[in-house]
């Protein structure tokens, strides 16, 4: 049995991986809040699995917090958005997928080579995927740096949350209760700030893209 | 003790400093400028009557501590009332009397709100100035430190209209906050490591050779900043002219004590050792100073900047005094270090009363002129005469003639000067007789400066057609302001023996020996430095002698000359019409000096062409200093800050990049 549902979070885990370099070549913004919608269902049965099998109960709680929040309100509220500001199909430049998909293997191979003494150390059932959760903390962050738009970017950044969840239930069997509704509370108000600073951006600049924040660098 | 004050002398000097406070905020609440002229300058005076009385009865009494409840929770203020802060807190008390009455004319016409300010920073100032003596930690030091730099710079800027006044206040700020880092970095070197900032810890904390002069060399810089000493004397010039004359007077004569105080403090009673390569250091370096004050106050034209160089020149001399000091007690000499810190503090003193009394008349001279450009100004003494006699008092003061003050403590200096062979040090007792000459030079060419300053303002006719009529004297509050001043320098210079006996106290704690049996050893009119035979000096045998002197001359001259004057306008030399433009002009006065010092000036000239039909003439003299030390770190900081200002894109992405390898960064050290 456990020997089964290790192999299964690895499955999860992996996919989890597969899901944030999807999300790092992906140019529509509609495609891209599924995909982050997908990558939180994903991290939901993984918890859940993990929960199970280490009969760690609090995990279910944070699984469906996650499910809750992730799969269901975050999602919701993006797709709002994109509606409301009308970008629903913006095709964003990126600088040269290729060369991004390249950086994003680096950085993977980097995790890895990260994560390996601190998973010898680990007594989780999860330990072999820190590497892997490491890795999407990663290439969350690169895919906030290559992006031009606030939409997307803003999604980069929620997409860094998740891969901070797995990383913390991967190596301790999650963090304590408190924490984590302190995060999920944080990341939902964040979600309404940045909400709010979108219409804000378009309002003044008439567009969501980031370039022309470089007129209020000081000269 | 006597019975008169039944409380501590610190509890007076702590009530004095909360009256002040209270003053201030009174001034600030009511902003109505009669009732702060007339009634809250002259209490604020009779508050620092109360702390010189307090702080004469203290001298040489037992030393009091207070701890203060304020401030930071476990860190209360820490206070202490010794011989040393008593001699500073008389300085403060006694140059604030005159200075306070004489603001309570001076400011009367003054809008009510803009007083009320004033009113308020004034007191802030004179309580920070206080606290600065009184602190017993660093903790406390700094905070007054602070209050007292930042009060005096709204003081300074209080007519933040004018750029010019926003730049020198700006000026001023800036080296007063590089010098506060220095003094806070020399706290924290001197109390060793074991985190306790009390001034008695730092007493007990042995520093080794190296350490303790990495203190001094810090001490020496940050309370350098303050005092003018070189090259950080460049706020004294642009500062000084900006603030209104009471600040200046001030500013001039107490602040920069603060500083001498804080000098003291650290060497002679912080540190526990002294080594005789500081005092070389602080005696060339006081030297220079001392020189190069003088020399620019040569040269100035307008007569606050005049006064501004003088006060460095000044606070030359006092270090010099400082410097001989130290080398003195690291050779445990101590006798002659007594002498030497006996003629330092006199200087301090008497720098107080004349540079306030110069500082304050030549407000009275920018209020009834609105001139302060000495090439225009002239023949004040027709018609402000009772001012003109008050500030020939301070003039002769500070340019050392006998029998006035600033006389006696150059006396005194120049004697331990002469004492000085028998040092076990070759090179110091070559050093010595040349900074002796040097000094005696500076001393010389003050005397030149202010026959500069006194004989361009006050002598000869008016330089301009100044509607003259509404030029006025003094009123009757300027008048016992600058009355106090005077007379602190007649009686300073009269009875040297008397105040070189309440010295003694300071000098007994800092260096363990004292002048005063000496000096009064034949009797308290003469003062004797060490023997009667090398020896001494009685100023009202001396005035008797320059009075006989002069009547006698006065007779002779009036003898031989006065019968055969005769008037008439023959050749009339090559000058037919005579006008008043004529008079000998400050730039021309100065002109000697300008030629012989050349060196050490920037000057820059227009001489106009022999066919010019409006001929101008334009002489400027810059410090030199300013180009080649202020200009490149400027320079070099515009350059490092636009090279740090390229991290500045605007881009988030690029933002997020610095972040990202920051972090990867990390990560792959702690691996």
């Amino acid at each position: 049995m456990a020997n089964f549902s290790g192999q299964l979070i690895n499955l999860f885990a992996a996919l989890l991986l597969l899901i944030a370099f999807a999300m790092l070549s992906q140019r529509r913004v509609l495609s891209l809040i599924n995909l982050f919608a997908l990558q939180g269902l994903v991290l939901s049965v993984s918890t859940m699995i993990v929960a199970n099998s280490s009969s760690q109960h609090h995990l279910y709680y944070s699984a469906g917090l996650t499910l809750i929040l992730k799969v269901i309100i975050l999602p919701w509220i993006l797709h709002r958005l994109i509606r409301k500001l009308n970008i629903k199909w913006d095709v964003e430049t990126l600088f040269n997928i290729p060369t991004t998909m390249l950086v994003g293997i680096a950085l993977v191979v980097f995790a890895f080579n990260l994560a390996a003494p601190i998973s010898q150390m680990a007594g989780t059932i999860t330990k072999g995927t820190l590497g892997i959760a490491m890795a999407s903390v990663l290439l969350s962050f690169l895919m906030m740096i290559t992006r031009s738009k606030a939409v997307p970017q803003v999604i980069g950044f929620l997409a860094m949350e998740n891969g901070l969840f797995f990383a913390a239930t991967s190596a301790t069997y999650g963090m304590p209760m408190v924490v984590e509704l302190g995060i999920a509370l944080d990341v939902l108000v964040g979600m309404f700030i940045l909400g709010i600073f979108f219409f804000q951006i378009r309002e003044t600049f008439d567009s969501l893209d980031l370039k022309h924040m470089e007129k209020l660098k000081e000269d | 003790m006597t019975t008169l004050f039944s409380a501590l002398p610190i509890d007076i000097a702590l009530s004095v400093i909360a009256y002040w406070l209270l003053l201030g905020l009174i001034g600030l609440l009511l902003q109505n400028s009669r009732i702060i002229s007339q009634w809250i300058f002259p209490a604020g005076a009779l508050g620092a009557l109360i702390l010189a009385v307090g702080a004469v009865s203290s001298l040489g009494g037992a030393v009091n501590t207070a701890v203060l409840p304020l401030g930071l929770p476990d860190l209360p203020f820490h206070l202490r009332l010794d011989s040393l802060s008593a001699f500073f807190l008389l300085l403060l008390g006694a140059a604030g009397i005159g200075i306070s009455v004489y603001s309570a004319g001076y400011f009367r016409n003054m809008e009510g709100n803009t007083l009320g300010l004033l009113c308020f920073e004034y007191h802030v100032f004179l309580a920070a100035m206080a606290l600065v003596f009184m602190a017993d930690d660093a903790y406390l030091f700094m905070v007054a430190w602070e209050t007292m730099a930042l009060s005096s710079y709204f003081l300074v800027t209080t007519d933040h209209s004018v750029p010019e006044i926003r730049r020198a206040g700006f000026l001023y700020l800036l080296v007063a906050h590089v010098g506060a880092i220095a003094i806070l970095m020399c706290f924290g070197v001197m109390q060793g490591g074991h985190g306790d900032y009390t001034f008695a810890a730092m007493r007990h904390a042995h520093l080794a050779p190296f350490w303790a002069s990495a203190t001094f060399l810090l001490a020496l810089f940050g309370f350098g900043a303050k005092a003018g000493i070189l090259p950080l004397h460049i706020w004294l010039p642009e500062a000084h002219p900006a603030a209104p004359s009471p600040v200046s007077a001030l500013m001039s004569g107490i602040m920069l004590k603060t500083a001498i105080y804080g000098i003291l403090r650290v060497t002679f009673d912080l540190l526990g050792m002294q080594l005789w390569w500081w005092g070389a250091l602080a005696l060339t370096l006081g030297l220079v100073t001392a020189l190069f004050g003088v020399i620019f106050a040569a040269v100035q034209t307008d007569m606050k900047r005049l006064l501004a160089y003088s006060s460095i020149e000044n606070i030359g001399i006092i270090l010099v005094g400082i410097g001989l000091a130290i080398i003195f007690h690291s050779f445990h000499k101590d006798a002659l270090a007594a002498l030497a810190l006996t003629a330092t503090l006199y200087h301090a003193l008497n720098h107080a009363f004349m540079k306030g009394l110069l500082f304050l008349g030549t407000g009275s001279v920018l209020h009834a002129t609105g001139e302060r450009n000495l090439g225009k100004l002239g023949g004040l003494i027709h018609r402000m005469p009772k001012l003109a006699l008050l500030v020939l008092v301070g003039v002769l003061a500070i340019a050392g003639l006998p029998p006035l003050n600033g006389f006696v403590s150059e006396w005194l200096l120049l004697q331990a000067f002469l004492l000085s062979p028998g040092l076990p040090h070759p090179y110091l007792n070559m050093l010595i007789p040349i900074t002796a000459a040097a000094l005696a030079l500076a001393a010389a060419l003050a005397g030149y400066v202010m026959v500069k300053f006194y004989g361009v303002i006050f002598l000869g006719q008016p330089r301009e057609d100044k509607p003259g009529e509404q030029v006025h004297d003094i009123g009757i509050m300027e008048r016992i302001g600058l009355t106090w001043l005077a007379l602190g320098c007649i009686l300073l210079g009269v009875f040297p023996v008397f105040f070189i006996l309440h010295i003694d106290y300071v000098t007994q704690m800092l260096v363990g020996q004292t002048l005063g049996s000496t000096a009064a050893q034949t009797g308290w009119m003469w003062l004797t430095p060490i023997q009667p035979e090398r020896a001494s000096y009685n100023p009202l045998i001396l005035f008797l002698i320059i009075i006989i002197g002069v009547i006698f001359t006065m007779q002779v001259v009036k003898k031989f000359y006065h019968g055969r004057l005769s008037r008439g306008p023959a050749w009339d030399c090559g000058f037919p019409e005579q006008t008043s433009r004529m008079q000998d002009t400050a730039e021309g006065f100065g002109q000697p000096i300008r030629q012989i010092f050349e060196l050490f000036f920037g000057i820059t000239r227009e001489v106009p062409s022999p066919f010019d039909k409006k001929p101008h003439y334009h002489g400027e003299t810059r410090d030199l200093l300013w180009d080649w030390c202020y200009v490149p770190i400027a320079r070099i900081t515009e350059t490092l800050s636009a090279l740090i200002g390229k991290l500045q894109h605007g881009r988030i992405h690029v933002y997020l990049l610095y972040s990202f390898v920051t972090l990867l960064a990390l990560l792959a050290f702690i691996r």
